[in-house]
């Protein structure tokens, strides 16, 4: 176990924790440059998945995680950014200003909305923006000169910087691509977690009235909160239709926005990491099933396929045993492997043992 | 006439959608719980109500169908509580809320490996009789959903406000620990209450495959409407769920027939959002601002 001795302020706020922590990463993004090289295409695109679905369970966490407003409706700003990309894309405007047009249209609708809807708290709010995600999800079938109605848009090539980015045809292009947004959305994530404003955030989820009690303007908190977490989601969405090639509203049905808060909550709520882990349950669970399933037809002669909706069912019961058994996620039980290592001989049963709670009304906030 | 037509209609409608939202506010009055999964339970309910009553399964007159039914729901509901919801007591509001999201999703995926996907609906002994007057049509099986409905409200109305566990159970989702050292049996009570709001579920599945189709997947967006509906009265509130179904179900039909297609599908939750946008705690509010 290393100790390290803080002999500056900044030590306590910077990104890395030492040198190993820097080397870790190091090595995690040198992987995920080489991946291209390792992976066959199909293996790629799904990479590419992982890397999409990560951003929008950013997006998700920075609201729901890091300032503790629960949202189901996320999947809304997702298609906002989504049909935004690909309607200026359609008019002729180049990928990069489309892009950036795409997170600030949600940012936009997102704080517009914010003000009356994070007035509400708790299942209020969660159930307020589940009725968003189902009105945006009506709204792209009528709004036709932007979605293209029930038969939906698709997606036009990328030019950038002279080359033409395609998901099939250039799927590596495509990978990098989505792997700098994300590298770069990130970074600019821990940058705010570690600003007052990203603060404020954390004071407002753990008790609004303390943090109205130290001076922090709990509305604007919450607002600026949503409205930075739609963009995020809204550049998930743009990056995702050009993933799926062709979007229109199912694409961004009601159970999308449910399965991205379970992806942020299995992930682990309230931390960064937790994002990424979601992303890559919600995206690899479906593939583990279809090879155990092609496994057990050649092997034992059962075959799963034949009742719909089984992965489905898997991902919730994964939920169900995440929620008893370790309610921080797989970001927790990260944690404590690595607990377990840094402290080798000296780990103890009893560390992470939860203190008894008791239910007290939401009722009275 | 049109008008009067359209509002039986939707009365009944919403008296289906207040019956469902009457297990939310249950769950939520006694332990502060939000079930997502309530849709999903009156879905089983409705699929346990063909399998009795229906002549291709068991074939049961239909008073003693729907008491199956409800009874089964019953022990199911309070099963569920014993056997997984008791393992996050005392844990916030949104584990639970996460916890019946899933259960929801398990529920609809053992529903289709039992029932199958196909639509199925209800043989009731009063399908397809009315009742005249003048030009009003009233279908029996509306006038059976309003009397039901009406009636299952009062006793739980009355429920809640007279006998000794009623009290308890309102005592114990305000504060657990408090009501601990009254005596009251806390876990106990939310058991009892999840058999209770299985009861009520079966009771409002019963209903609804009486008046439309039933298929595994019908539980989700029925159950956020309801939810909606409950959401509108203030939670909490049981008039008030009955109030907020009576709304969602009388707006939906006359968004439909009178405003541009597509406007109707979206009309209850546009309500329900400029309900709480106007009153952030519904028409019967339950929610107050904590002083410090």
């Amino acid at each position: 176990m290393s100790n390290r001795f803080k002999s500056r302020y900044d030590d306590d706020i910077n990104l890395f924790e030492g040198r190993w922590h820097m080397a870790q990463y190091a090595i995690l993004a040198a992987l995920l440059l080489a991946a291209p090289w390792v992976l066959g295409n199909y293996y790629l695109g799904e990479l590419t998945a992982v890397l999409v679905w990560s951003l929008a369970g950013l997006g998700l966490m920075l609201i729901s995680g890091h300032t503790g407003q629960v949202s189901l409706g996320h999947a809304a700003f997702m298609a906002i950014g989504a049909f935004t990309n690909l309607a200026l894309m359609q008019r002729g405007w180049h990928f990069v200003p489309a892009l950036l047009a795409s997170a600030v249209t949600s940012g936009i609708a997102g704080a517009v909305i914010a003000r009356p809807i994070l007035r509400m708290s708790g299942i209020y709010l969660g159930i307020a923006t589940l009725a968003l995600s189902i009105i945006v999800e009506d709204v792209s079938i009528m709004a036709e000169p932007v979605t293209g109605g029930v038969a939906g848009v698709f997606a036009p090539p990328i030019n950038l910087f002279g080359m033409e980015i395609d998901r099939y045809a250039t799927p590596e292009a495509f990978y990098y691509l989505c792997l700098g947004v994300l590298v770069l959305v990130t970074l600019g994530y821990l940058n705010l977690l570690r600003s007052a404003s990203g603060r404020s955030f954390l004071a407002v989820r753990d008790s609004e009235v303390s943090a109205r009690a130290l001076g922090v303007n709990v509305a604007r908190a919450k607002t600026l909160a949503f409205s930075l977490s739609c963009a995020i989601t809204g550049l998930a969405g743009a990056l995702y239709a050009h993933l799926a090639q062709a979007v229109n509203y199912e694409s961004f049905l009601v159970l999308i926005s449910i399965t991205l808060l379970l992806q942020v909550v299995i992930g682990g709520l309230g931390s960064v990491h937790g994002a990424f882990f979601g992303a890559i349950v919600v995206v690899l669970l479906p593939q583990v099933i279809a090879i155990a399933s092609d496994y057990l037809d050649n092997t034992a002669g059962i075959q799963i396929a034949a009742y719909p909706g089984l992965d489905t069912a898997l991902f919730a019961l994964l939920i169900l045993l995440m929620v008893i058994y370790e309610p921080r996620g797989l970001y927790g039980v990260w944690f404590k492997v690595r607990t377990w290592l840094q402290l080798f001989p000296l780990y103890r049963k009893g560390m992470f043992r939860r203190t008894r709670t008791y239910l007290k009304t939401e009722r009275q906030r | 006439m049109d008008i009067l037509q359209l509002l039986v209609s939707g009365v009944a409608n919403g008296c289906i959608y207040g019956l469902l939202a009457l297990g939310f506010v249950l769950i939520y009055k006694a332990s502060e719980a939000v079930n997502f999964a309530q849709g999903d339970m009156m879905m089983l309910g409705a699929f346990l109500g063909i399998t009795f009553i229906n002549a291709e399964y068991a074939d049961l007159p239909f008073l003693i169908g729907i008491t199956l039914a409800a009874l089964i729901l019953g022990v199911f509901g309070y099963l569920l509580d014993r056997l997984v919801l008791r393992a996050i007591f005392g844990q916030p509001q949104f584990a639970m809320v996460i916890l019946t999201i899933a259960l929801g999703f398990l529920m609809r995926f053992a529903a289709g490996v039992i029932w199958g996907h196909d639509p199925a609906s209800l043989q009731t002994p009063f399908v397809g009789k009315v009742w005249e007057f003048g030009d009003l049509i009233i279908p029996v099986v509306d006038a059976v959903i309003i009397v039901t409905t009406v009636a299952l409200t009062s006793i739980l109305y009355f429920f809640f406000a007279r006998t000794r566990l009623g009290v308890a159970m309102q005592a114990s989702s305000q504060n657990q620990m408090a009501a601990y050292y009254m005596g009251i049996p806390v876990k106990r009570i939310n058991a009892i209450v999840w058999a209770l709001s299985g009861v009520v579920a079966a009771i409002a599945g019963v209903m609804f495959a009486a008046k439309g189709a039933v298929e595994p997947s019908v539980g989700l967006l029925f159950g956020i409407k309801a939810f909606a509906a409950a959401v509108i009265g203030g939670l909490g509130s049981l008039p008030g769920a009955l109030l907020g179904g009576l709304l969602v179900g009388i707006v939906e039909p006359f968004a439909g027939r009178y405003l541009p297609s597509g406007v109707g599908q979206i009309a209850p939750y546009v309500l329900m959002l400029l309900v709480l946008i106007l009153r952030p705690g519904g028409l019967f509010a339950q929610i107050s601002q904590k002083k410090v």
